[in-house]
């Protein structure tokens, strides 16, 4: 699988996405520059985490309208499969790839916590290898995570089965303990109608070394592995 | 003193004010000092000249009263390769590795304007780190605040925390440890602490020295605003009533810019056209450009004019004592310029050449032409002005006799209220704000061990690292300022001890220690008095630990309205292990556990948190601190935990055995039952003492780390096992976790969202 991973002047997690890919394919993913948008054919696009742009304006406004935002579009019409994380789920749903917003935190504070997920679907590119249902503990880092639609997306999402992960506790209970910033609906991750793109504010790159965080985040990338290889 | 002969004379600027004594005085300039500038320069100063002498000479910029005091601390060992007088101490840890690492204050300002104050502190020291080729891994910070019932304390809070972490997670550089205390002494001047941990090959340091005559002087970064005009200065006075009016000294911080400066500045680094790079920090263009020239025994002419300004009508004065922040000024090899222009353009930053090398050894600043400054460099640094202040030691108090302190009524409340006091409260509020786990390499959390321990970059095996798996940077910050109040020498040792014994009870060795000292005025001779004796105390630890001192920073006058800070001479302390998998953390994850006290028990309560807290008295000597047995204590627990003897350590500070059974349960979410050695006499002296050079252990063997101690002469003795719901001493006390937790949990957001 080739991946490559952008770089916004302010991207900060490019380096974890980058070590987690290299970790689990075996492949280390090209870096693109914001600015170049033409870079080289690619199984997997990945918009990583940060502050791109300083978070000036609204968090991933600036980096949507990037010369590289403007291939990524065109190539996940074609159905290049593009992963957003974090900031990068900001910068999609910004580009129009995604539906819905990210707001505030409803606590008004950046939070950074191992949270609990639950798997809504193992069919995906992204989760083949979890079970629905199945809980995974990966980290959260930000402050603007608190995801929000419409009413009619949001049921467009929970028919169409393009919400990946929401938040729970520790037992899988989808309840208020768990939602670390008030989402919607715990929402964590949703995918495009097709499922070829996928946002999620949590880090599953930083849960990828038993010492470092855990590995319940691997399962997303050996998922794309199988999938995209 | 020679002067090199003025060959320009300064021409005065329309609308320059006449140097009158109240403008000297304003600059903060004693009337013999400004004798002193006259004889240096041999008439009288322009205003931008005597800008100038007034930030070099501010106490932040010439240590002036504390440097006779610091050359008494040890800087040298084999693995030193900078001590302090660079922008941070560098320290080889092995694989052609460096560590590099510094601490900083930037308490006046955080105390005027929290978030920005803190967040340029932040900023600043940072800078301090990756100016000398190092890629920052870690930040950590201690804090000092006011009594929670001050009336400013939960703004200063809130502002400071969300100050830090909005710079630090913007950089994406990963906060993971730190300290926060409460306490009266710090109502008026709140202490804020930012320390840098980086790592850089060992042959691409790059140090602030000059050299090459007509080599060009180039300038990188932010443009040149008004912010932070004389904060040096500001920095190096007593507050008073007006301190909010000087609001506008204090710098605006803008992370995102730096982490471009960052990676401008680390892709520059890369190839070879650096001579030497300064950042700017206190005293931005003038003591960055001054340092460099000195350093290198050169002269320098600066065309301000060139330099990029934020505002229109600016003033050479306002450009040499601006202290806006993320800008750098360097020394190119001739010829690079363009090559290194590239790379700024590339990341969007300012870059222009303002200047050049001469061989005058004087600084010549020209504006449109004219020369509007010309000072002889080396006089101003080494005539600057040192005090040998006078100084009155603290005499040590009497002991207190523990017996003599009353028990607990409610021993199951007296737990509950020591972890839910201020200083023993969950900071996680505080720490769940800042990013500890960005860059993947974090292995102890937070709360999770004694030290915050870090993958290092690049010591894979592949990239020649001699260990067996991934090698680790321990880190951890440590001062218990009541202690060095009762008596600032042992107040001293202990702060290097506890440092020393954090890094070893994760199982790592500790290498070299960075301090921040922070004091009252140092004109009053009991202040000055605490500082020597500090150092005294900290020289003597350092020394027995074999934990020089690398890099450091002074921060005096934090007094308000003539009342000082408790004396606290926060320590930095970085250690390495070779295999993080042998290392341990505090949290207490396992049924069965045997628990293991290592080191000698008195049962130590004078200057203790249960004194404070639970009887509203600080008082007696604080505890001693043997540093021979510190030292053997310390060696046998790494040894036994590098040898995987150990599932969890912790060494035993503040509230003593019991509040550190108390956080080990917590943090694991596993309950302990102990029961207290055959004849102890008082056993809340024996559970709440802070007698020093003690570790708690689990174990899975504990008769064999028992043994394994009688044998190497240290005191060791098993009180229990982990398991249970609850944290019980037999016939004393049993607390369900769960209560517990709430208490310890609850205080601080509770605290932080009530009304004020």
């Amino acid at each position: 699988m080739k991946a490559a991973v952008l770089v916004f002047p302010g991207s900060n997690r490019e380096g974890d996405m980058a070590q987690a890919l290299e970790l689990v394919t075996g492949r280390r993913p090209s870096l693109v520059w914001h600015g170049d948008g033409d870079f080289e054919k690619v199984d997997l696009i990945v918009v990583p985490g940060g502050f791109s742009y300083g978070d000036y304006l609204r968090c991933g406004a600036m980096a949507a309208q990037s010369p590289v935002m403007a291939e990524v579009k065109k190539r996940a019409a074609q159905g290049v499969p593009v992963l957003g994380i974090c900031n990068g789920f900001q910068i999609v749903t910004e580009a129009g790839l995604l539906p819905g917003t990210l707001m505030r935190n409803s606590h008004l504070k950046f939070v950074c916590s191992d949270v609990h997920l639950k798997v809504e679907t193992s069919q995906s590119l992204f989760t083949n290898r979890y079970q629905a249902g199945q809980v995974i503990k990966v980290p959260v880092a930000h402050a603007e995570g608190n995801y929000f639609a419409d009413a009619d997306t949001m049921k467009k999402l929970e028919d169409r089965g393009q919400i990946a992960f929401r938040y729970c506790a520790p037992d899988g209970t989808v309840d208020g303990s768990g939602n670390p910033n008030g989402s919607s609906s715990n929402i964590a991750g949703v995918f495009n109608e097709t499922k070829t793109v996928l946002g999620l504010m949590p880090h599953p790159e930083n849960a990828v070394e038993p010492m470092f965080g855990g590995t319940d985040g691997r399962g997303l990338f050996e998922g794309m592995v199988e999938a995209l290889s | 003193m020679t002067v090199a002969q003025e060959k320009n004379p300064p021409v005065k600027l329309p609308n320059e004010p006449a140097i009158t004594p109240q403008i000297v005085a304003e600059h903060g300039l004693a009337p013999d000092e400004y004798q002193r500038l006259l004889k240096i320069m041999g008439r009288d100063p322009t205003m931008v000249e005597l800008g100038i002498f007034s930030a070099m000479w501010s106490e932040h910029c010439s240590y002036k009263s504390s440097k006779v005091w610091l050359k008494k601390l040890p800087t040298k060992a084999p693995w030193v390769i900078q001590g302090p007088g660079e922008n941070a101490g560098v320290i080889d840890i092995g694989d052609g590795q460096a560590a590099i690492f510094k601490m900083e204050s930037h308490n006046h300002p955080s105390y005027i304007e929290p978030y920005q104050g803190a967040a340029t502190g932040v900023g600043g020291i940072m800078r301090d780190v990756f100016t000398m080729g190092a890629r920052p891994v870690a930040n950590l910070n201690a804090l000092r605040f006011g009594d929670p019932k001050n009336a400013r304390t939960r703004h200063l809070v809130s502002g400071v925390v969300a100050g830090i972490a909005g710079y630090g997670n913007c950089m994406g550089i990963p906060t993971v440890g730190g300290e926060t205390n409460f306490h009266a002494a710090y109502n008026g001047n709140i202490l804020v602490n930012a320390m840098t941990v980086g790592v850089a090959p060992v042959d691409k340091i790059f140090y602030a020295a000059a050299t090459g005559v007509g080599n060009p002087m180039v300038y990188v970064g932010s443009k040149t605003g008004r912010d932070g005009i004389h904060g040096a200065t500001m920095s190096s006075t007593e507050f008073n009533e007006d301190s909010e009016s000087k609001r506008p000294t204090v710098q605006v911080g803008d992370p995102f810019v730096e982490k471009l400066l960052l990676e401008a500045c680390l892709e520059l680094m890369a190839t070879d056209a650096i001579i030497a790079i300064q950042d700017m920090g206190a005293a931005g263009l003038t003591s960055s450009s001054f340092e460099m020239a000195a350093k290198g025994s050169l002269g320098l002419v600066m065309e301000l004019d060139k330099v990029p300004m934020r505002e229109t009508g600016m003033n050479p004065y306002e450009l040499m004592l601006s202290e806006s922040q993320e800008r750098m000024l360097m020394v190119l090899k001739p010829g690079r310029e363009d090559e290194a222009r590239k790379i700024f353009e590339k990341w969007e930053l300012d870059f222009a050449v303002i200047g050049h090398l001469t061989d005058t050894e004087r600084m010549v600043l020209t504006w449109h032409g004219d020369v509007v400054g010309n000072i002889p460099i080396p006089p101003l640094v080494t005539e600057a002005p040192m005090y040998e202040r006078p100084w009155t030691l603290t005499q040590l108090p009497a002991e207190l006799d523990s017996s003599k302190v009353p028990a607990p009524t409610d021993w199951k409340a007296s737990l509950v209220t020591l972890m839910s006091c201020p200083d023993l409260a969950s900071k996680a509020w505080i720490w769940h704000q800042y990013d500890h786990l960005i860059l993947g390499n974090t292995a102890i959390r937070p709360q999770g061990g004694d030290a915050a321990l870090v993958r290092v970059p690049g010591a894979s095996k592949e990239a020649g690292h001699k260990g067996a798996g991934h090698k680790g940077l321990a880190m951890t910050s440590d001062c218990t300022p009541r202690y060095v109040q009762a008596h600032p020498e042992t107040g001293g040792r202990q702060a290097v001890a506890e440092a020393w014994r954090n890094i070893t009870a994760v199982g790592a060795r500790p290498l070299a220690v960075t301090d921040n000292m922070n004091f009252g005025n140092p004109q009053k001779p009991e202040i000055m008095g605490q500082f020597a004796g500090a150092i005294m105390g900290m020289a003597e630890a350092c020394s027995a630990l074999d934990f020089p001192v690398v890099s450091g920073n002074v921060s005096l006058y934090n007094e308000t309205e003539g009342r000082p800070i408790l004396p606290t001479p926060t320590i930095g302390a970085v250690g390495v292990i070779d295999d993080i998998a042998t290392s341990a953390g505090s949290r207490l994850v396992k049924d069965g556990l045997a628990l293991v006290l290592v080191g000698d028990t008195k049962g130590w309560l004078g200057q203790s948190i249960y004194l404070r807290e639970l009887h509203g008295r600080e008082e007696g000597a604080p505890p001693p601190v043997d540093l021979a047995v510190e030292r053997r204590n310390g060696d046998f627990v790494r040894g036994q935990i590098v040898g995987r003897k150990v599932e969890a350590c912790h060494d035993l500070s503040d509230g003593g055995l019991l509040v550190a059974l108390a956080e080990m349960c917590l943090s694991g979410s596993t309950g302990a039952s102990i029961k207290l050695p055959q004849g102890i006499a008082a056993p809340h002296a024996y559970l709440y003492g802070e007698d020093q050079a003690r570790y708690l252990i689990a174990t899975d063997d504990g008769g064999a780390l028992v043994e394994a101690a009688r044998k190497a002469g240290v005191p060791a003795v098993l009180l229990g096992y982990s398991g249970g719901s609850a944290i019980a001493v037999e016939g004393l006390l049993s607390v369900p976790l769960q209560e517990l937790r709430d208490a310890h949990e609850a205080w601080l957001p509770g605290y932080m969202n009530s009304a004020a």
